[in-house]
């Protein structure tokens, strides 16, 4: 590998930043009451989803002298896989998609803390949580995103509570579902796209089908209008675009190229580069994203102020060392930003962590994504895929013919499908 | 101007090489992890349709794997999958599931199709498939516990002819009617 000049200079500057943080730069974070104090090594893993109970799940498997610290706001987590299934109606709740933490933390005896995360103290090797400041030996965030809303105007908490975004699950999804179910005969949905990358690829291509499923069974008159900021659908798309011919013709409005830039709540409007006004009875907007809050308190984020660089065999932060950020926050290469990739990059970081902190050698990385979207309620279509690291190039790369798509849309990738959500929920949760 | 990266490195210090420059070839638990969240944790599937890995010979994964790879077993994800290993990988991965224990699962089964499976078993199946499924000889998987419907779905490939059966189990199954299959298939599933 070689770096030109400017790169080089580029680099050296952030190095110092990095070893003047604390000093000059940002103020140092102040430890608070510490609860909790360690008196063994200690790993703290912030984020109880795709990739945080499984990080916090294999250290523990791996080694039980590793005391492992999961800090999560809330006591459950909704998948966003398979929600839209229940936008579709075809799930009658989130309850099949609701993981609690009890089992997986008396099976292996992890420490969970449910509290808010308010610093982190690489220097110090420590967090503040609002119930106190925990010490670490090494810390994984796995965060999931936020939304880049300095990019969609009009679009603050109020606006999300008429035009749902629906792209963390819960209470979003269950309120952009009802505004569906209340939608007379003959209404428009809204539906807009964020520039890649993005959480979940293929997500926003599944919703359009579950939405349309929805409206030909129960509201045939009304139609879709995706507003797709790509130059094209940007994952199966040769398989979306079969699909929505073959089930939803005329009633899928896709139009690609169509940047949304503002939206005006009051009038159910968006605004296409800021000019051309498309309004909707119900509109989801799927808002531009960046790595999780916490990623941005730990100073993790690169300098795309996006999403968090990171050695693609350990994890750890090219910024911070002690800081492993796992998930859709972090830059995996070719890796998507997946629930099946963060749960890979979790199992890949924990075993490096547990080889860091015996001393040993760092095994090479391989991870695998798989991920299925669904047409209707018996057909999906799947992306799947072997990864691991470029030693050359030092980034995740796709193992040659390990990727691919089926060459249609089909009934056994559904089947297949609702056994991957079984597995990996029951993996998170016991 | 262009500079090597180990002299960058170098000179800058606090950058040191990335940890993957040197990091070991992946263990069988590295490649295996990566399985578990569609076939389950320590082999054991909790969805219908996936079969548990636990307890298969090494043989059986091996065997497997490069008729995925070939495409001679058909497959959704795993033809795909299987290119992205290699045959050293597939022998790592398949001592490694070898030596986990068999995943016992708790089916809703008929017990009179079980019971009508378990006579036609001894016979017709238990020279590949043995002790009641629980081991398999040579390259034969192990079916004891596997959920019904993954068995279903195989049998249906075997039958329509998409999954290409062994000479010797072609010559049993063949004459053999769908209740009679479909009482074995009860039966393997029972086992634990």
């Amino acid at each position: 590998m070689t770096l030109d000049r400017r790169s080089f200079i580029k680099l050296i500057g952030s190095a110092s930043a990095v070893s003047l943080a604390g000093c000059a730069g940002a103020p140092a974070v102040q430890m608070a009451n510490e609860i909790m104090p360690k008196t063994s090594r200690r790993v703290v893993v912030v984020g109880g989803g795709y990739g945080g109970t499984i990080a916090a799940k294999y250290i523990r498997m791996m080694d039980k002298s590793i005391e492992v610290v999961m800090v999560e706001r809330s006591d459950h987590y909704v998948s966003c896989p398979f929600s839209n299934l229940y936008l579709g109606g075809i799930l009658k709740d989130l309850s099949p998609l609701t993981i609690k933490y009890d089992k997986l933390v008396a099976n292996h005896g992890i420490k969970m803390v449910q509290a808010e995360v308010t610093g982190v103290s690489a220097e110090g090797k420590f967090i503040n949580t609002s119930k106190g400041s925990i010490r670490y030996d090494h810390l994984v965030l796995s965060p999931g995103i936020d939304f880049r809303l300095d990019e969609m105007k009009g679009y603050d908490a109020a606006a999300m509570e008429v035009m749902p975004h629906a792209w963390k699950a819960g209470p979003q999804t269950v309120l952009l579902r009802k505004q569906l179910e209340a939608m007379k005969d003959g209404g428009t949905v809204v539906l807009t796209i964020p520039l890649a990358p993005f959480r979940c690829p293929p997500g926003p291509y599944e919703r359009t089908s579950m939405i349309a499923y929805y409206l030909k069974k129960h509201k045939p008159k009304s139609k879709i209008i995706v507003l797709d900021a790509n130059p094209g659908i940007v994952s199966k798309a040769p398989l979306f675009t079969k699909g929505w011919k073959k089930h939803y013709e005329g009633i899928i409005d896709y139009r690609p190229a169509k940047k949304v830039t503002e939206v005006d709540a009051k009038s159910k409007a968006v605004l296409v580069e800021g000019v051309e006004d498309v309004r909707g009875d119900v509109v989801n907007v799927i808002p531009p994203q960046k790595a999780g809050h916490i990623a941005h308190v730990a100073g993790v984020v690169g300098e795309d102020k996006k999403w968090c660089p990171v050695d693609p065999t350990t994890f750890e932060s090219t910024l911070h060392k002690g800081i492993h950020v796992i998930g859709d926050a972090c830059v995996a290469g070719a890796m998507p930003k997946s629930g099946y990739a963060a749960n890979s990059e979790a199992k890949v970081c924990a075993t490096n962590i547990v080889n860091m902190m015996n001393g040993r050698e760092i095994v090479d990385m391989s991870g695998i994504n798989t991920c299925y979207s669904y047409l209707t309620d018996k057909e999906a279509i799947h992306v799947t895929g072997v990864y691991k690291v470029d030693k050359e190039k030092n980034v995740i790369v796709a193992v040659p013919g390990s990727v691919g798509i089926p060459p249609d849309l089909n009934e056994l990738d559904a089947i297949y499908a609702d056994s991957w959500l079984r597995n990996i929920l029951i993996e998170m949760s016991t | 101007m262009k500079m090597r990266w180990s002299g960058l490195a170098f000179t800058v210090g606090a950058l040191t090489l990335s940890a993957g420059a040197l990091a070991a070839p992946p263990t069988a638990a590295m490649l295996v992890n990566a399985c578990a969240g569609c076939h389950g944790v320590n082999g054991g599937s909790a969805g219908p349709s996936m079969p548990s890995l636990a307890n298969q010979s090494k043989e059986a994964i091996v065997v497997a794997m490069k008729k995925f790879k070939s495409g001679e077993r058909p497959s959704t994800v795993m033809g795909k999958l299987a290119k992205g290993y290699s045959d050293a990988d597939y022998a790592a991965m398949g001592e490694l599931l070898s030596k986990q224990k068999l995943h016992a699962t708790t089916q809703t089964l008929d017990a009179a199709k079980v019971a009508k499976g378990k006579s036609l078993e001894e016979a017709n199946c238990s020279r590949c498939h043995m002790e009641g499924g629980k081991e398999g000889k040579e390259d034969s998987p192990v079916m004891a516990s596997q959920w019904l419907p993954y068995l279903s779905i195989q049998m249906n490939q075997y039958l329509d002819g998409t999954r290409k059966m062994p000479e010797k189990m072609a010559e049993k199954v063949k004459p053999m009617s769908k209740t009679d299959l479909d009482a074995l298939m009860h039966f393997y599933a029972s086992v634990k």
